[in-house]
């Protein structure tokens, strides 16, 4: 049913899949994921508070297979979100907007929030050596 | 001066159809850049108490700077996510009553979840 000769926007089913369109909709996720990740905080700060016995129960659950596995995603999407809220707020003062620059820049996120989690990991697994 | 069929009123509060002006949009920027420095102290603190025991902990949370900064960070974390989770809620959501109860659900559980927070954080820091 065409009402108008006015383009449309491509639907996302048929556009060709772009580092942009990911990256933009991964904001999002990594927020969602992030508020979730940050009920993690508080739960760890009420347990530091009630006692030892509380902080022993989360300690448990984030040393776990599952606690670990929700820490390496929710330090994924820390990095990520932490970068790619940087280069939205480069974007806020007008700069970076041409095609290039916003893929390079949508490369460096990738690349910078993967390297930057690799690199808290191996940090936080050479101070519980040490400790 | 040109013909206007606002009223008085609604041209001086200046807001139009979105019922809303900047400060949703201004808010979200301020806290994000506040989020920057304080989640990079975060994540680097939690590395270097990798391991470490209750009584550790305790007495980091003690510390005054540690405390203001953590308080901060938890402040700042759940006015930021109540900011972001709204406009997820207000894109997504589309039945308006299902949407009113997403958004006030958000504030209220955010406000909330700061507050124990903080509440811990001072709790340890007053040495409760």
């Amino acid at each position: 049913m065409q009402t108008s000769e006015r383009p449309l926007s491509p639907h996302l089913q048929i556009y060709r899949w772009q580092l942009t369109m990911t990256l933009s909709i991964a904001h999002r996720a990594t927020g969602i994921a992030l508020s979730v990740g940050t009920l993690l905080l508080v739960w760890w700060l009420v347990a530091a508070a009630t006692g030892p016995e509380a902080y022993r129960v989360v300690q448990e659950f984030l040393g776990s297979w599952l606690g670990i596995l929700l820490l390496i995603g929710w330090s994924l999407s820390l990095f990520y979100h932490l970068c790619a809220g940087i280069r939205h707020l480069v974007w806020d003062t007008g700069h970076g907007f041409d095609i290039k620059t916003v893929y390079q820049s949508g490369w460096t996120v990738v690349v910078a929030s993967i390297g930057l989690t690799i690199l808290a990991w191996g940090a936080a697994l050479v101070q519980m050596g040490r400790g | 001066m040109a013909k206007t069929l606002r009223s008085p009123l609604g041209r001086a509060l200046g807001l139009g159809s979105a019922k809303e002006g900047v400060e949703h949009w201004w808010v979200q920027r301020l806290t994000a850049v506040a989020l920057v420095p304080l989640s990079l102290w975060f994540v680097t603190s939690v590395i270097a108490l990798a391991g470490a025991d209750h009584a550790t902990v305790l007495a980091w949370l003690s510390r005054p700077l540690v405390a203001i900064l953590m308080v901060l960070l938890v402040g700042t974390s759940f006015y930021h996510a109540s900011l972001g989770l709204q406009v997820i809620i207000e894109d997504y959501v589309h039945h308006e009553g299902a949407k009113i109860a997403a958004l006030v659900l958000n504030k209220l559980v955010c406000f909330a979840l700061a507050v124990a927070g903080i509440f811990a954080v001072l709790k340890i820091a007053f040495g409760g």
